[in-house]
């Protein structure tokens, strides 16, 4: 009956941990923040000025946080386009972190955006602009946010045949003890569900791959217009950054960031979970990451030299500084990874996958605030207020992945995957498609 | 199997940097914009401004109650008899500034929005709160579609559209040329209406463009001797003369083309009728389907044996 979901496995253990307190308590921090900002207005919660009328929410939240978000995406190509179905294993746990990314970028734009209750015009053609790059990337991003729910949507069901309606039971009683359904009534509730469910299972697997293609379209349109979205500043983006290629190269960023994710999230759920790593995916996922970056690097610098700004880069002023440290991140963790022997090292990879998520990231901060000049008398540092409503919103995310592995079988299986163990050195010279897994 | 793999990818990768590539090359070389001289404008000689700031309290006194202005109040004078704003904000959409060199070299220097030719903040809001004007060329804004996304002044290269940071329920604050109080009422702006020495003058931008030149011509000497907007960001309809250096006065020094010509070429070809994400998402699903049969036999295979 397990077909191919025994892939995955449901972690076993406590929700309610210390960590779990930990962050549930910056989260009420960041929304009394939130909750001063709807009844203040933005300017009593945060530093952004008209001249830097966007701050760390959009620099963060939106424009790095979904690069973040992007494992997902990056997996899907990986496995589905490139036919690389050996790293299927990972899929789940990347497609939760952007499920979290994206719908907390959402978020953060609802709490962002100046007259929100307008928003509804998106779905007004009358007023779509298309020119807008800004259009381009709600409607993507909002559509993308759909997709990853439908292509989270197995796990869901799995969890829902397999219930016992245990937990509902136990709620129930906490709440009040007249609130507990008797067992009749609870047995035959149970029945319809997991009948709907194993209804609906085996249909959406069926066109299920329709959605996940989807799912690799729209990040390409949206990453690129995050990219297109700063081409209007022409006159306030540091030359360093302004660039027609704007566009392609925060679409390979955010592949290579997607990849970087899904190494380090997997190394730290093997820690944190104490489960072993999975040396095999992630080694044949590291060797990936530097072509991407080598290319990312060449238009980059390719760029500079076309239009004659090396010498403003190699100044180490303020801007050519910012711009070094993201390039040297970026190349030094690529260096690293084309090493056969560093890409076997969990360190390594740990090492590696920081540098380059944390050289991706700032890319884009520089390209949002910190390559961003209106002119004179202008500064922009984010309050403490505006940094806690941003730390809430990561907290969440955080704080929802621990408790969904928990809930929902997400986490690769290691004895489904023969991960670890002898027989690691035969495997990672195997074609794809002989690696005895599921779909 | 797996040389045959990566060659595929770099094909891929290939292919979208080409069609990328080739949106970007084209889209540096640069597009005269169709500049419409009939437009309504203002030109403001700072040589002319003696600083009394009548304009800008007659923009409050005219433009105060539209859009739910409220005049800035300093906490001792609740009857809002006192407003002395340092910057255009969001409750002010002209002021007059003094740029002291020294003690005989100065200028006075007022602000208010330029309505550009191709103006920026109307290409990148996303809900068309921003809109110009085909006829009058005015660039108006609306508060009943504004989601308050602040793109508009991201945009602006002469940071114009300012936001309301202190209100609950803000809107974005800036000169729409008395669109809907004076130029209606009186076919006249208020500022220029009540200017007491002629600094500014009301017209179309062919007739302001003859004024400044004229008034370049006959005073050599007075003016530098160049109209700014004239040809700034492919042409604004708020013109400057100035005897002191622009970027001086805050008018920074721009180059001739619009910044929306360049970024809308990029995104136009990008997204050209739909054609490249329909074809992406198509191709996508050709090879996503052949691959997952290619598994599927391939996994019964390995459950048969």
């Amino acid at each position: 009956m397990a077909g191919h979901h025994d892939e995955f496995i449901r972690l076993e253990g406590k929700i309610f941990t210390k960590s779990f307190f930990v962050l549930l308590t910056l989260v009420i921090v960041g929304f009394y923040y939130i909750g001063v900002r709807y009844v203040k207005g933005i300017g009593a919660v945060s530093n952004m000025s008209d001249g830097y009328p966007w701050g760390i929410w959009i620099a963060y939240d939106v424009a790095t946080g979904t690069a973040i978000a992007c494992g997902g995406y990056a997996m899907a190509i990986l496995i589905y386009i490139r036919n690389h179905w050996k790293f299927h294993p990972l899929i789940r746990s990347a497609l939760l972190t952007s499920l979290f990314g994206y719908c907390l970028a959402g978020f953060s734009v609802m709490v962002d955006l100046g007259r929100y209750w307008n928003s509804y015009g998106f779905f007004m053609p009358a007023r779509w602009q298309i020119n807008s790059a800004m259009f381009e990337v709600a409607l993507c991003v909002m559509a993308y946010s759909t997709v990853l729910v439908i292509e989270f949507l197995p796990a869901v069901l799995w969890s829902l045949e397999n219930s016992r309606g245990e937990t509902l039971r136990k709620v129930s009683a906490w709440l009040h003890p007249r609130l507990v359904p008797d067992e009749a009534k609870l047995a035959s509730g149970l029945e319809w569900v997991r009948a709907a469910a194993a209804w609906l299972r085996p249909r959406l697997d069926k066109v299920l791959v329709f959605f996940i293609v989807l799912g690799i379209t729209l990040p390409t349109m949206h990453q690129s217009s995050l990219g297109s979205l700063l081409l209007i500043a022409a006159t306030k983006l540091n030359p360093l950054w302004h660039t027609g290629f704007l566009p392609l190269l925060f679409l390979i960023n955010c592949i290579y960031i997607g990849y970087s994710i899904v190494i380090m999230e997997s190394i730290i759920s093997s820690y944190a979970f104490k489960r072993e790593i999975e040396y095999n995916e992630l080694a044949g996922l590291s060797r990936i990451i530097p072509w991407l970056t080598v290319i990312w690097l060449s238009v980059r610098v390719g760029d500079l030299v076309h239009r004659g700004q090396i010498g403003n880069a190699l100044k180490f002023d303020f801007y050519s500084c910012f711009f070094l440290l993201e390039f040297c991140l970026v190349a030094g963790g690529s260096m690293i990874l084309f090493s056969r022997r560093m890409r076997r090292s969990p360190r390594w990879l740990f090492v590696t996958a920081t540098m380059i998520i944390l050289g991706g990231a700032l890319y884009r901060f520089n390209v949002y605030l910190i390559g961003f000049n209106p002119g004179q008398g202008w500064h922009y540092f984010p309050s403490f207020a505006e940094v806690m409503i941003t730390v809430g919103v990561i907290a969440l995310e955080i704080l929802g992945y621990q408790v969904l592995v928990k809930v929902f079988p997400v986490l690769p299986n290691p004895h489904k995957n023969g991960v670890g163990g002898q027989n690691t050195a035969e495997q990672i010279g195997l074609p794809s498609g002989a690696v005895p897994q599921g779909k | 199997m797996k040389s045959q793999s990566r060659r595929d990818f770099f094909k891929m990768l290939g292919l979208g940097g080409a069609t990328l590539l080739a949106s970007s090359v084209p889209a540096m070389a640069n597009e005269k914009v169709g500049v419409n001289n009939e437009a309504l404008g203002m030109l403001y000689d700072a040589t002319m401004c003696v600083g009394c700031k009548a304009c800008m309290a007659t923009c409050k006194r005219v433009n105060g109650d539209y859009g739910s202005l409220s005049y800035e109040r300093a906490s001792f004078d609740t009857d809002g008899l006192w407003d002395a704003p340092q910057d255009l904000s969001g409750s002010t959409r002209t002021l007059i500034k003094l740029y002291k060199e020294s003690d005989s070299r100065w200028s006075y220097v007022k602000y208010s929005c330029m309505h550009c030719q191709k103006p920026s903040c109307v290409s990148v809001c996303p809900v068309s709160a921003m809109t110009k004007d085909k006829v009058t060329g005015v660039v108006d804004y609306n508060k009943d579609t504004c989601i308050g996304c602040r793109y508009c002044q991201v945009a602006c290269s002469f940071t114009i559209p300012k936001f309301q940071w202190e209100k609950t329920l803000p809107q974005i604050v800036k000169c729409d040329l008395c669109k809907n109080t004076n130029l209606r009422e009186k076919g006249i702006t208020a500022c220029a209406e009540v200017c007491p020495v002629g600094a500014i003058t009301f017209g179309k931008r062919k007739e302001l463009l003859e004024i400044a030149h004229t008034r370049l011509q006959d005073n050599p000497g007075r003016y530098i001797h160049h109209v700014y907007g004239e040809h700034e960001l492919g042409g604004t309809n708020h013109l400057y003369l100035s005897a002191l250096a622009f970027d001086k006065l805050g008018l920074p020094t721009l180059p001739d083309n619009a910044p929306a010509e360049f970024s809308e070429k990029i995104q136009h070809t990008i997204y050209k009728g739909f054609v490249a994400p329909v074809a992406l998402y198509s191709a996508l699903c050709f090879i996503a389907l052949k691959n997952q049969k290619e598994q599927e036999k391939n996994g019964h295979k390995e459950d048969g044996e």
